[in-house]
């Protein structure tokens, strides 16, 4: 029995026509690179599955700590403020251009009038950054209970996946070097990467933002009642 | 793959993510479903995001390129679903099993 090598192979078959399925000549470079590529992202896929079942097992149990569905709402209204607080600095900013545009020149800091406005304005935007870092250090204050499994489940499955999107930011950097075959290749992984990434990250939103939003079965309008009073661990 | 085909799948593929992100909001955000069948309905829409991402964007179709990346890919599947699925099918049975806590 002869065992085919790549060295005995034909070499007159041409490269496009390498199948999977063993026909054909060795394939290109860049089937095997992203075959390869194509492994290490299930392994890393096969990791992140541990941390969500972790998370699916231990979510339910938060020792009298704020449960999924209160943490997503406590951040969506901070969300909002942050929205509304950005919409009113641009629109400050947009009014302040346009003023001093109509007045052909700076306004007159010496006069009583825009003294006033320009204290105002200073006071109004400290006043916006310190409501939302308050309502940053409620949510963390709120969220944080040591003693809570969901809590440490959140956390050892939200931040893997937050170092892996870090780190993958200064892939591409290799483009410095002229887009030769190599960096071509190294590109493709980076795009193949990011979009198995979503996938995770389609994972961690269904499981830990969406369904547990939704999974402890209350209607909307009873979690719409402020939060006032509420026991803690 | 010429550019135009391309641009054409890539395009496809955002509106089809962009469409079942929506139906995911939806879902969870409003009394649409039944609400014992919201999670049933946020898994349907996740599988269908992630096949999307699959034929649309890592191109995983029906060619021969892709039958080795397709085997791969079913063995990846078949190992999340023991890990996930033993995990919580081993400790539910442990926690319905536990002595009743003290209060």
């Amino acid at each position: 029995m002869t065992i085919a090598t790549i060295d005995r192979a034909p070499t007159a078959v041409p490269t496009e026509l390498a199948r999977g399925r063993g026909g054909g000549g060795p394939a290109s470079k860049r089937i095997v690179v992203a075959y390869g590529f194509w492994i290490f992202i299930l392994s890393d896929i096969v990791m992140f599955s541990a941390l969500f079942a972790a998370y699916a097992v231990l979510s339910g149990n938060t020792a009298g700590g704020p449960t999924g569905r209160e943490l997503f709402d406590l951040a969506q209204r901070l969300h909002r403020d942050d929205v509304s607080a950005v919409v009113e600095l641009y629109v400050r900013a947009r009014g302040v251009v346009r003023r001093t545009a109509a007045a052909g020149a700076l306004p007159d800091l010496r006069s009583p009038h825009i003294r006033a406005r320009c204290g105002l304005s200073v006071h109004r935007g400290l006043g916006i950054c310190r409501h939302g870092g308050e309502g940053r250090r409620a949510l963390a204050q709120r969220a944080f209970c040591p003693a809570s499994s969901l809590w440490s489940a959140r956390t050892a499955s939200t931040s893997p996946a937050g170092l892996i999107c870090a780190r993958s930011i200064w892939w591409p950097r290799s483009i410095a070097k002229g887009l030769r075959a190599a960096v071509l290749r190294r590109l493709l992984c980076w795009s193949l990467f990011w979009h198995a990434l979503d996938i995770v990250w389609v994972g961690v939103f269904t499981l830990v933002y969406l369904m547990g939003d939704s999974s402890d079965g209350r209607s909307r309008a009873r979690v719409r009642r402020p939060h006032a009073g509420r026991r803690r661990a | 793959m010429s550019p135009r085909p391309a641009i054409l799948s890539y395009t496809v593929g955002l509106g089809l993510a962009i469409l079942a992100t929506i139906a995911s909001f939806v879902v969870s955000q409003t009394n649409l479903l039944w609400a014992p069948g919201i999670p049933v309905g946020l898994i349907v829409l996740a599988f269908a995001q992630i096949g999307v991402h699959l034929v649309f964007f890592l191109h995983l179709g029906s060619g021969p390129d892709s039958t080795n990346n397709i085997l791969a890919l079913a063995f990846g599947v078949l190992i999340v679903f023991l890990v996930i699925t033993g995990s919580v099918w081993i400790i539910a049975n442990l926690n319905s099993n536990m002595m009743p806590m003290p209060q």
